[in-house]
């Protein structure tokens, strides 16, 4: 703050405030929608203060699902989720790391080719080649299966960059030192590169998981059995119930819990995720 | 590219370390990209039984096409209202978050934390709100004489998925803008205090301008965001409708590759979605690059 102003001082916070409340409404309503019986919402408005059947709708999406819908249990698909996040974040990151470490450490012949080949993958997302991908997937018969939801999206761009940059910043004097030891180039990447960017790991672990968890095109694409439904792409099937009213509570119950891992990730690690959210675009 | 003084030798080694990535990279992204623009010159009868070489055909139909047309333009004003609104809200709420002395930490993970939600989950969440029967904000807009109704008014469900858009990318761009705000050196503004300008006109002359680089990459990034990942909260919420109202790009590829299984107009939309990516990606390059050398 440069000066005192004690009136915009107060518009500051009426600012903040204001900005906080618009951001916390819809997960509000949502909540308390997710905690009232199904008779509260034929009434008109919906209810603004939580009802009394919190655990019962919980317990009921979580257990059984919405069996209407053909959905299954909500407790499953957020295994799957996790399952999914977990795999993507971890494949990126050791992808990443083993082809950054071969493109920094490493003269060979075809070294720019590589690099080239990986800058492109920023440029296809899943969205601009939907039916291919599709295609690739399905003969490769990974259509419903953990290796389907997973493995497509583990090559990244954005994360060799960001495991590139790091190692450039690592001084040459630490691997001559290494290779005097007689470290080999596999021993010197774990002993030393390793250790040297646990935190840009955490960071990215943080973002790549909620990357992971948040994905919605490619699992409503591979998967068509129920039982490999993920939690962020199961709710599209209890909203599009034809010619029915959708039971509010229980589909907010669900949208709850499909958010809550994410939510909690991030106000649990703020600040890796904060390093990592703006070393990702460097 | 930048070189490390001291490296190992080999070839074998790093090319099974690089195996993976390629590996990948090949098989779902050159390949699937290839394969699109591949079929983007093909067309297929009816039944799929005969395939013919058709050249530019595919892209000239799409862009006679009022329908495609109409999309396009869908596109970009859902893009431009969803990135002006969430940066808009977003460095309002940065320049306050950064002016404050207590509780800036509070403020700032009370808005940072939607950036957790999935987009198809935000859409959920305003659907909600703005259901027309039993909504919050339906119900506030009638009060007000509004009769709303997404379902029915395609402006409204415009509306709609730009709100619930806007709302999950704020997050994003206020981390973005108050690491920007927080780059700007005190000295700058104290020197234009003591000139005499007050905090609106500081705010113009001196830390806009500085913002520059911030706000242009986030543009960028907001737009890629509108384009794309807001695929979840079309498909959720609108279906695209009422008629084509909210019907964007992706969307298209979508139900025209899926469900109309019309492949050759599908793999054209990819195509021209691709190069709309390319592009985006050199301009964000370029830039990076002039930053660097600032």
């Amino acid at each position: 703050m440069v000066e005192r102003r004690p009136l915009l001082t107060v518009l500051t916070h009426l600012t903040l405030v204001l900005g906080a409340g618009f951001v916390a409404l819809p997960v509000w309503i949502a909540f308390v929608a997710s905690t009232h019986g199904p008779s509260d919402f034929l009434s008109g408005l919906m209810p603004m203060w939580p009802g009394d059947r919190l655990l019962e709708n919980y317990w009921q999406v979580l257990s059984r699902g919405e069996s209407t819908a053909g959905a299954p249990p909500i407790g499953l698909m957020l295994v799957n989720s996790t399952i999914m996040a977990l795999g993507i974040a971890a494949g990126k990151i050791t992808v990443s790391l083993l082809s950054a470490f071969a493109i920094v450490y490493f003269r060979f012949p075809f070294r720019l080719a590589a690099f080239w080949i990986i800058f492109l993958t920023l440029m296809l997302p899943v969205e601009v080649r939907i039916l291919p991908t599709y295609e690739v997937a399905a003969s490769l018969g990974l259509l419903n299966s953990y290796a389907g939801l997973i493995m497509p999206l583990v090559a990244s761009a954005t994360a060799t960059f960001l495991f590139r940059q790091v190692f450039l910043t690592i001084p040459d004097e630490l691997t001559e030192a290494a290779r005097i030891d007689g470290a080999g180039p596999m021993k010197f990447f774990r002993d030393i590169l390793l250790p040297l960017s646990r935190t840009n790991i955490a960071a990215l672990f943080v973002i790549l998981f909620i990357y992971g968890w948040n994905q919605y095109l490619w699992p409503l694409l591979v998967t068509t059995d129920a039982s490999y439904y993920t939690a962020v792409m199961g709710i599209q099937r209890m909203v599009a119930v034809p010619d029915s009213e959708p039971l509010w509570h229980l589909i907010m119950a669900t949208a709850i819990l499909a958010m809550l891992p994410p939510v909690v990730v991030i106000l649990l690690m703020q600040r890796l995720f904060v390093q990592g959210l703006i070393e990702q675009e460097k | 590219m930048t070189d490390k003084r001291v490296s190992f030798a080999g070839v074998w080694l790093p090319a099974a370390l690089l195996a993976p990535q390629l590996a990948i990279t090949g098989v779902f992204f050159l390949w699937p990209a290839s394969q699109a623009i591949y079929q983007s010159v093909l067309r297929q009868d009816a039944f799929g039984l005969s395939v013919k070489f058709v050249g530019l055909d595919n892209f000239v139909r799409l862009f006679e096409d009022p329908n495609y047309l109409a999309v396009v333009r869908v596109t970009v004003v859902f893009s431009a209202a969803t990135a002006i609104l969430s940066m808009g809200l977003a460095l309002l709420l940065a320049v306050a978050a950064d002016r404050v002395l207590r509780g800036s930490t509070v403020y700032k993970t009370l808005v940072i934390w939607p950036y957790a939600v999935a987009p198809v989950l935000a859409g959920v969440l305003w659907w909600l709100m703005f259901n027309p029967s039993i909504g919050i904000i339906a119900y506030l807009l009638r009060g007000l004489g509004v009769s709303w109704n997404h379902v029915l008014d395609g402006e409204q469900a415009m509306i709609l998925i730009i709100v619930a858009a806007a709302w999950k990318q704020v997050s994003y761009n206020f981390v973005f803008f108050l690491a920007g705000l927080q780059s700007i050196p005190r000295s700058l503004l104290e020197a234009g205090a003591i000139d005499g300008a007050g905090p609106v006109k500081r705010f113009f002359t001196i830390t806009l301008p500085l913002l520059s680089p911030t706000t242009f990459f986030l543009v960028v990034v907001n737009l890629v965001y509108a384009f794309f990942d807001t695929f979840g909260i079309v498909h959720a919420t609108t279906n695209g409708g009422p008629g084509q109202a909210t019907t964007i790009l992706v969307y298209k590829v979508f139900r025209d590759g899926f469900i109309g299984l019309n492949l050759g107009s599908s793999a054209a939309q990819s195509v021209i979605l691709m190069i709309v990516v390319i592009a985006l990606t050199v301009i964000q390059f370029r830039f990076i690059e002039r930053r660097v050398h600032y």
